[in-house]
């Protein structure tokens, strides 16, 4: 044993310098050259802004505007969550229980779409279903003042289908059908100042 | 359905496409041969090997001292991570100021790294500094899997070779599955994750203020270095909390298919080292399909369980017909939670993209089982095929046994010492899971970590004791884990489940090796046919999982009678 401990020492500091020093910072070079955007966290930039990213949900509750999955997480962007409750349990029942009440006032007498009312593995997943986005049109063309197929019809343009039309689940980006939301109609809400340019993608920190 | 079945499909022929021919690359590398790497990467392994006191020359060594050398290494790098974590707060490349480890934490983290079960007690982004996640965790990301990948070729050459001393050299083996195998795929896997939109970079959190005008932090790092290594090792260790269900840890559809074919790619390309290096691909391709058998044979029982929803919420009016979505992510779905979670408990991976402890009682027992029968299924890089070749020394035993003869395996007889050293490395499991679970259901400072109340509160305790004695590091991430008592005691199953599987692996392989080979004559039993993968498949049921069966009744298989019931706790 003692034998080996010399090599053993010596070869866990080769590999540190190896895998833990040379390969992760010539990864950070090589992201930060070809795929800046990305590599920076996909935010989204307003004004010189950043509003949010992309890849993380944010808290929508005004009835103007499509709002994400429930968040165990708080929509935390710095502390990632399920709920990780059991399906025999109690509080994961009340919890829906509760929120298919307050989301059929909305559009009554149509069954809630399940991601509507169920918490993300994440606590930060940015997209909803399309049945999700279709089933609060009603709601946000009421607040907004527009026609309901207007609203839908913008659901449809930002909908994306299956990578290679099969892998993965259609889905519909909270974040990116809100701010078209936004271009579509101006609306009066607070903290929302609509029709600004607005790059996606965009900026680098 | 239709797209979630056509995805299985194209997952596994894509599997099977990808792991032959590395596979063949594999039986190269640790048969010493030069491979189109070879006149970039030969320097660097000479230069490491001699700073080691290697000559490769001479260098092969008796099981005994392999064992050793590996022992020491992974002794090493403990101590080295426990320090480092230990150390954070004065360490650099901490932009958010996060302190140093508990002892008991730190202890627990650095065990769970090193045995290449990635078990996380801590969530990443609020407990990991980038120097903790780069230069400690990354490390062993590669030298853990490293560690696993050479043990494995040494077990191989065990059952390949003619009589010989020795099952080759531990440090040049480590080294050559570092730079020939793990290094290369990881840099071409992250550059496609950060194009995916994987984050790399050292900033510090981003502040954001949202559409409604509410301030938003967003965690950032070298994630997609770490994502890359983390699944084609089989480590599973999650950048951020959630692991791969974080939207910048797996962003689309695409990055959830390639990280679930880099999850098993490695060990699935093991049968066929195997074959290449037995010189009978036949006999790699028999434990191939065994696997694969039993691989989709879990998967029809998790994604069956999924797709179907919850009875309980259905009775609400809502339109289930996506399945059981509580802990999944909208762009996966059910098809490809279920595919997930098959894929990640058949390797010793661990990392998940949908919450374990929300799935359907069904859909949960499938992937425990997986992690008690000992990862056999592809397993861990290394470690899953050696697993599964102590299986195949007792089918062959037992087989042997009914009909008389003595049992054979590839020309070298099976006698009692393979055997018993087969049924120790067996004995682990039990002992990390029911006895340490036992445990764990009557201490009372243990019990405390449960979050659900009945059934699933018992589902919580034997997957956290299955995940770390299994190496797996998946969890159900409702229980608490985080606490002195179960940093301690799933630290000690990891040490378990991974050296006490290790050692008598080596030992066969060192006896094997020093045995003669006998021709094959009329009354050898052949191991290629579709007979010994039957034979093998119920090996690995019956022995794996009827000892485990008693205990799942009491927790998975009573939850599921009870929500059938409507019952909730």
């Amino acid at each position: 044993m003692l034998s080996q401990i010399r090599p053993a020492f010596v070869m866990i500091t080769a590999m540190t310098l190896l895998t833990g020093v040379l390969y992760p910072l010539a990864m950070t070079g090589a992201a930060q050259a070809l795929f800046p955007a990305e590599a920076n966290g996909s935010l989204v930039m307003k004004n010189g802004q950043v509003i949010g990213s992309s890849l993380v949900a944010q808290a929508f509750t005004d009835p103007g505007y499509f709002h994400p999955r429930p968040s165990a997480a708080s929509y935390d962007g710095g502390a990632s969550s399920g709920s990780n409750l059991g399906p025999t349990s109690a509080a994961l029942k009340q919890r829906i229980e509760t929120d298919v009440a307050r989301l059929a006032a909305d559009n009554p007498g149509v069954p809630v779409p399940i991601d509507l009312v169920t918490t993300s593995g994440s606590g930060l997943d940015p997209e909803i279903s399309p049945a999700a986005a279709t089933f609060q049109a009603p709601r946000v063309a009421r607040a907004r003042g527009l026609e309901v197929a207007a609203v839908r019809a913008l659901v449809g343009r930002i909908v994306v289908s299956r990578s290679f039309g099969i892998l993965g689940e259609p889905r519909v980006n909270v974040l990116a059908l809100n701010l078209a939301l936004n271009e579509l109609a101006p609306a009066s809400i607070p903290g929302s100042r609509a029709g600004e340019p607005v790059a996606a993608n965009g900026g680098m920190r | 359905m239709a797209s979630d079945i056509l995805q299985f499909i194209l997952y596994c022929v894509l599997l099977a496409a990808l792991a032959w021919p590395l596979g063949i690359y594999l039986a190269r590398v640790f048969s010493g041969e030069q491979t189109f790497l070879f006149p970039l990467l030969a320097p660097v392994e000479t230069g490491i090997a001699r700073a080691c006191g290697v000559d490769p020359r001479t260098a092969d060594q008796h099981w005994t001292r392999y064992a050793l050398a590996a022992l020491a290494f992974n002794l090493a790098g403990w101590f080295v991570l426990y320090a480092m974590l230990r150390l954070q707060g004065v360490l650099p490349f901490n932009p958010q100021g996060l302190p140093g480890l508990s002892p008991d934490l730190a202890f627990n983290t650095a065990v769970s790294f090193v045995t290449n079960t990635n078990w996380q007690a801590y969530g990443g982004e609020t407990t990991m500094s980038y120097f903790s996640q780069m230069v400690g965790l990354g490390v062993q990301n590669f030298v853990s899997a490293g560690t696993g990948i050479a043990v494995g070729a040494a077990v191989i050459r065990g059952f390949a070779g003619r009589e010989t001393r020795g099952v080759g050299n531990f440090w040049i083996d480590l080294v050559r599955a570092v730079l020939y195998v793990l290094l290369p795929l990881s840099i071409l896997f992250g550059l496609f994750l950060v194009w995916q939109g994987v984050p790399q970079n050292l900033a510090s959190y981003v502040d954001a203020t949202t559409l409604e005008g509410a301030k938003q932090t967003i965690a950032q790092g070298p994630a997609a270095a770490q994502i890359a290594i983390k699944q084609l090792g089989t480590n599973g260790g999650g950048f951020f909390n959630a692991n791969s269900a974080v939207p910048y840890e797996n962003p689309t559809p695409l990055t959830n298919f390639a990280e679930m074919l880099a999850i098993l790619l490695i060990p699935a390309a093991f049968p066929f080292m195997f074959g290449t290096m037995v010189r009978d691909m036949r006999q790699g391709a028999a434990i191939f399909a065994a696997m694969l058998v039993l691989f989709l044979g879990s998967l029809a029982l998790t994604y069956g369980s999924e797709i179907q929803g919850n009875p309980i919420v259905a009775e609400l009016q809502v339109d289930q017909s996506a399945g059981n979505m509580e802990g999944k992510e909208v762009r996966f779905g059910t098809g490809n939670s279920a595919l997930w979670a098959t894929a990640t408990t058949a390797a010793s991976n661990g990392s998940v993209n949908a919450m374990h402890d929300s799935f359907m009682p069904l859909g949960m027992l499938a992937p425990m089982l997986q992690m008690q029968t000992g990862e056999v299924v592809f397993g861990g890089v290394g470690s899953g095929f050696y697993g599964m070749l102590a299986f195949v020394l007792l089918t062959v035993f037992i087989a042997g046994l009914m009909v008389g003869r003595t049992p054979e395996y590839l020309g070298k007889k099976i006698e009692a010492k393979e055997v018993k050293l087969s049924v120790i490395a067996f004995l682990v499991m039990p002992l990390g899971v029911l006895v340490f679970g036992a445990m764990a259901t009557m201490i009372p400072a243990a019990l405390a970590s449960v979050q659900d109340a009945g059934p699933h509160g018992l589902s919580e305790i034997l997957y956290a004791y299955s995940s770390g004695t299994g190496n797996n590091g998946s969890a159900f991430a409702g229980f608490g884990a985080n606490t002195p008592y179960h940093n301690t005691m799933i630290g000690i199953a990891m040490l378990l489940g991974r050296y006490v599987f290790i050692i008598p692996m080596l030992a066969i392989a060192g006896s094997l090796a020093a045995k003669k080979t006998v021709p094959a004559s009329a009354g050898t039993f052949p191991t290629h046919t579709p007979l010994f993968v039957g034979l093998l498949v119920a090996v690995v049921l019956i022995i794996g999982g009827l000892t485990f069966f008693p205990a799942l009744a009491l927790g998975p298989i009573a939850e599921h009678m009870a929500m059938l019931a409507g019952q909730t706790v």
